[in-house]
């Protein structure tokens, strides 16, 4: 096969098809295990029932999205009620609600973020919890 | 018609994931063969057609010009329209090729008071620009899925795309700006007539696979959660070739997946091959240079020629002697 212009549609398709395989160069070879979120803290220990306030798979997906509506209840609407759900009282609040028992930010709620690479914005308001390095 | 027929094609392929996988458990197929075989159809078929372009060749400059050509000195000329050089070359095809420069000069033809008139047309040059960007920065953002280690490039990207902070998941400018103007380049299909009449089934179902691609991403995004952490545990396994089935990501996540493998097949034998072929366009992407350089035809025939000396040389005699002028003696 005679080609015109070869060299330079050559070289343009192997731009091209560097470009399109980056995925399977980049991280060639880096085997990263799927994160594990943590849930051994003392609080969490201390509990005889283990239970958020949803079930886990809910609590997966749907997290942000409970704690976008808390947050509009409580500093839009005023609304500081405590939920309640199997007789156990919630407080409607990310640091004295969520982080109480899962004090371990670290190994919590950054374990899938970093993974994921998903940068929330709660810690733009909120402090971020003093942890012991352990 | 045309459009009902595109329109079920991409519903069938929902339907065709979405039973493979609740009726017959076909994981395997769906998430680990098909989107291998439709990566190598891509890679191969791409590389084939642009070969097959570069093996014809292309004697003659024929760049479509809208502009002063190279000429006296005293005569501006234009260069990025009617490029003379290598650079003006480069620089109208970026131009092409990143801001769709000839479809800026889109025009509408009407009849007002039984005249014709003809008046620009932004609206296709705004949609296409929209759609193309868009689909790009989607493109790029998925690379989150793929890197142990997301450069931070990406985390600009989606900070700049995210950054109305509008809901949970934060929405992405993109995604609506991709659904909306793949909408318009649908609904200009049907209803300008004349767009009407040319478009064929190789038109729509382009637009209805991308458009269905979007929305399965988008309701995967914002309404029916999968198991995300699942899901890039997948698309890393599929590049390091040691696929994984991990357990409990939705049904949605593999019709996303099968849209994307079928558009990514579909892709070589398609118009949307225009991708490699705007960078191959004659018309664009060659200088107007026939003025100062001769270009030769390599197909030219070796034509025998009988000049008019050596016409004089054989019948010189029989010339002189009924009386015909010769220019040698």
């Amino acid at each position: 096969m005679k080609l015109y212009d070869g060299g330079k549609i050559i070289f343009g398709l192997i731009i091209f098809l560097g470009l399109i395989t980056i995925p399977f160069y980049f991280n060639a070879g880096k085997a990263v295990a799927p994160p594990k979120p943590k849930l051994d803290t003392p609080v969490i220990q201390a509990l005889a029932v283990k239970e958020c306030v949803k079930p886990k798979e809910i609590m997966r997906a749907e997290h942000m999205r409970i704690l976008d509506d808390w947050r509009n209840s409580v500093v839009r609407e005023d609304d500081r009620q405590k939920i309640v759900i199997g007789g156990k009282e919630f407080t409607k609040s990310l640091q004295n609600g969520c982080l109480k028992c899962h004090s371990n930010k670290k190994d919590f709620c950054d374990k899938c973020h970093t993974y994921m690479a998903v940068n929330p914005y709660c810690w733009d308001c909120h402090f971020t919890p003093k942890e012991n390095k352990s | 018609m045309k459009i009902i027929f595109s329109f079920f094609t991409v519903v069938l392929l929902v339907l065709l994931a979405f039973l493979g996988l609740k009726i017959a458990n076909l994981y395997y197929l769906f998430g680990v063969i098909i989107p291998y075989a439709a990566l190598a159809i891509f890679i191969i078929g791409f590389v084939y057609r642009v070969m097959k372009w570069a093996s014809s060749p292309v004697p003659f400059r024929i760049p479509t010009t809208c502009g002063q050509q190279k000429s006296f000195p005293w005569i501006k000329q234009n260069k990025i329209e009617n490029p003379s050089s290598t650079w003006g070359v480069i620089i109208r095809m970026l131009l092409e090729v990143l801001a769709f420069r000839s479809l800026f000069r889109n025009t509408k033809t009407e009849s007002r008071d039984g005249k014709l008139s003809y008046g620009s047309d932004k609206w296709l040059w705004m949609a296409g620009l929209a759609f193309h960007w868009s689909f790009l920065v989607i493109l790029i953002r998925h690379f989150r899925f793929f890197a142990a280690d997301v450069p931070s490039v990406i985390h600009l990207i989606e900070s700049l795309d995210s950054f109305l902070q509008i809901g949970v998941p934060l929405l992405y400018m993109t995604d609506i700006v991709l659904v909306a103007a793949v909408t318009f380049l649908f609904i200009r299909r049907v209803v300008i007539p004349q767009v009407n009449y040319i478009s064929l089934i190789a038109d729509y179902i382009p637009l209805f696979l991308i458009l269905g691609i979007a929305i399965s991403g988008i309701l995967m995004r914002y309404l029916f959660k999968v198991h995300l952490v699942g899901v890039k545990n997948f698309a890393i396994g599929l590049i390091n070739f040691n696929p994984v089935i991990p357990e409990g990501v939705g049904v949605i996540f593999y019709i996303h997946l099968f849209l994307i493998s079928s558009l990514f097949a579909y892709f070589p034998f398609s118009k949307l091959m225009h991708a490699g072929g705007v960078f191959l366009s004659p018309t664009r992407n060659l200088a107007n240079n026939s003025r100062m350089k001769r270009h030769v035809n390599p197909w030219d025939y070796p034509v025998k020629v009988h000049t008019y000396e050596e016409y004089e040389d054989d019948f010189r005699e029989k010339m002189k002697n009924v009386g015909i002028p010769v220019e040698k003696e």
